[in-house]
């Protein structure tokens, strides 16, 4: 009896296989609470590839599945081990920083592989020899920054605004002061906020006004970058803006007055206007689809379910094989392989999971997005 | 000039700790009560004026009216359901309930209005009067606050000091027992204070966001919790204390972060608060009152 079960067992799966059955492939998201505008888009992403692979109908095919985490650390960790229930074999980690930190421990220790769209900062990666990120790390963008505000002589006298209670902010600043006087700029101003006192910004922009900053450097997320826009407005002064990929979303708050972003310029690995032809396809699919142009966590969730789809046919990993058989599979790709997306060309992965590619600078103009080069 | 822009600016954010604060203080005055929700009542009103404008467009004057009249109505439900069952019970489980309502007021927001960041269409327009040839400017909003600070000021201090109803409240206030043996109906009073403190939350909501234009469900904790320090620096239950304590807090809070530290702006401020309560136990005016045992 117990032979015949093995037996149909065995059929079943050989049956599987050869039928193409799907990889389960899974992510934490703040689909809900004030950071969804990231998580939403990140899925929607990750969406889209998932139904253009599975409709080619090749070997690899995925089933993807979402759970909320509202950017919160615990919750982070409870909808991974739903997902880990569900069965999940290659991961996506989390959309943010600060969960994603909660679930890249846990797939370490799981031995689950995964790739986070674009929780950005160092210490989701450190340590931890298969979890990769697709978007830069937070040092990285820093000196990003700096490297191209010099490199087009944006200005030469820069003020920087960041948050004092927030690694991501804090990360990305440290780098960028650091860098910036070895390229020719000039810090004139370097002011903080923090949690509680995030709602008056004249001290900060006064000090840049009389510096005399050329351009404020912005590395937050867009909430608090609103209202210094507005009272900068407010004050008549009028430098040149410079932000970080958390900027990107701006446009989309509700009731935000659009003409306060003009001439807003930031740093993402994305552009939607690009005439790449991958990248035409996944706007058109993507405006169609949510009717509103994709931001750079779109395109990072869509790259991500691409790349693992590379490196499983180049793995030729099977989806009978347990996450902890796929894992080492998939670390051996991502350290080897040259991966090309709508988030960059020859993208490549250094061991510690940092990625390598060109950012490229975004100007806003009438409300939308435009590729400054 | 820099001087004196950096002082409009602690101005402008004072005035907004005072028309809060204003709130805590007479609550506190009269019920004897430290209302933690006031901060989310202060949010419910920024929403509700929110719809009313950018929603229906409704005038912004209608805006706000709608706005006290549904935060009065919440104000009176939540005394009805929360504090008046617990009138008779020690003070620190109202305090510990107020927290609740706090709680329960910031979720119910999230789950109606989600968490998104909206931008608040100023009630007056982002305008601002300048002065020396535009070397200084003070915002329509900062002035339209301080006005309407002074405003609620007058006519509140008028009516708990010259009308029947005020003379109850502040019977209420020395003695609840004596004055329910007086003839005066304790309960009610307590909520018509409510009523009142609610009512003016809302109108402190929209001047809020008209001058710091993001509005989520957590919007009114952190401006709540700087007015009531605002209101306990004044002297708690003192109501020009309360506009005076918020002033105060606004132009330190801006000093500290211009000629101290950005980073250590708040540590300047409650070490100032420390140092205030130290020399002056019940605040700057507040009365310092000895219990006859």
């Amino acid at each position: 009896m117990k032979k015949i079960f093995v037996c149909t067992a065995l059929v079943l799966a050989l049956a599987g296989s050869a039928f193409g059955a799907p990889f389960k492939l899974g992510g934490t998201a703040p689909l809900t609470g004030g950071a969804a505008i990231y998580g939403m888009a990140a899925r929607n992403g990750a969406q889209i590839a998932v139904d253009e692979i599975n409709a080619a109908g090749g070997d690899i095919t995925f089933e993807l599945r979402y759970e909320d985490d509202t950017h919160d650390a615990e919750k982070a960790v409870n909808a991974y081990n739903a997902l880990k229930d569900w069965g999940m074999q290659v991961s996506l980690g989390s959309v943010t920083s600060k969960p994603c930190e909660a679930t890249a421990a846990e797939n370490f220790a799981d031995r689950i592989f995964a790739l986070t769209p674009s929780a950005s900062s160092a210490a989701v990666t450190e340590g931890k020899d298969n979890v990769f990120q697709m978007c830069f790390v937070d040092p990285n963008q820093g000196s990003a920054s700096a490297q191209y505000i010099a490199e087009k002589k944006l200005a030469t006298k820069v003020a920087v605004i960041w948050k004092n209670d927030d690694v991501y902010s804090k990360g990305i600043r440290d780098t960028f002061i650091e860098k910036a006087p070895t390229l020719g700029l000039e810090i004139v101003s370097d002011m903080t906020f923090a949690d509680g006192n995030d709602t008056d910004f004249s001290v900060q922009l006064t000090d840049a006004q009389t510096k005399g900053a050329e351009l404020v450097f912005l590395p937050m997320y867009y909430q608090p970058a609103s209202l210094i826009l507005a009272q900068a407005q407010g004050m008549g002064y009028a430098p040149k803006w410079f932000g970080v990929d958390g900027m990107d979303g701006i446009l989309t708050m509700e009731g935000f007055d659009k003409s306060l972003a003009e001439g807003v310029m930031l740093l993402t690995p994305f552009n939607a206007d690009s005439t790449d032809p991958k990248t035409v396809a996944f706007v058109a699919e993507y405006k169609k689809r949510f009717n509103e142009v994709p931001n750079q966590f779109a395109a990072d969730g869509y790259d991500c379910v691409y790349a693992f789809k590379q490196a499983l046919e180049n793995a030729k990993a099977n989806p009978d094989q347990d996450a902890d058989e796929i894992c080492p599979l998939l670390i051996e790709q991502f350290t080897t392989m040259v991966f090309n997306g709508v988030t960059g060309e020859n993208v490549r992965w250094s061991a510690n999971g940092e990625v390598t590619k060109d950012p490229k600078g975004m100007v806003i103009q009438n409300g939308a997005y435009v590729g400054l080069d | 000039m820099v001087f004196l822009n950096f002082f409009i600016s602690g101005i402008s954010l004072g005035s907004i700790y005072a028309i809060i604060a204003l709130g805590y203080t007479m609550v506190y005055g009269i019920a004897k009560m430290l209302n933690f929700a006031h901060g989310d009542v202060i949010m419910v009103g920024a929403y509700v004026c929110f719809y009313a404008v950018a929603r229906y467009e409704l005038p912004p004057v209608l805006g706000v009216l709608i706005a006290m009249l549904l935060c009065t109505f919440l104000g009176i439900i939540v005394e009805r359901l929360a504090y008046k069952p617990l009138r008779q019970a020690p003070s620190l489980a109202v305090l510990i309930t107020a927290i609740g309502v706090s709680y329960f007021l910031q979720n119910a927001a999230l789950l109606l209005w989600s968490s998104n960041p909206k931008v608040f269409p100023s009630i007056i327009g982002r305008g601002a009067y300048k002065l020396f040839d535009g070397a200084l400017s003070v915002s329509h909003v900062t002035v339209l606050t301080i006005v309407t600070c002074l405003l609620i000021m007058i006519v509140l201090s008028l009516f708990i000091n010259k009308t029947r109803l005020g003379k109850a409240m502040r019977a209420c206030s020395e003695d609840k027992s004596a004055a329910q043996l007086m003839g005066i109906n304790v309960n009610a009073t307590i909520s018509l204070t409510f009523a009142i403190g609610s009512g003016l939350a809302a109108v402190a909501g929209a001047l809020l966001c008209s001058a710091y234009p993001t509005l989520m469900p957590t919007t009114g904790s952190l401006p709540g919790i700087k007015a009531f320090t605002a209101a306990v620096f004044g002297g708690i239950g003192s109501i020009p204390g309360a506009f005076l304590g918020g002033l105060m807090l606004g132009v330190i809070e801006i000093f500290a972060k211009a000629y101290i530290s950005s980073q250590l702006s708040d540590a300047v401020v409650f070490a100032v608060l420390i140092i205030v309560l130290l020399v002056k136990p019940a605040g700057l005016l507040g009365k310092q009152v000895t219990e006859k045992v």
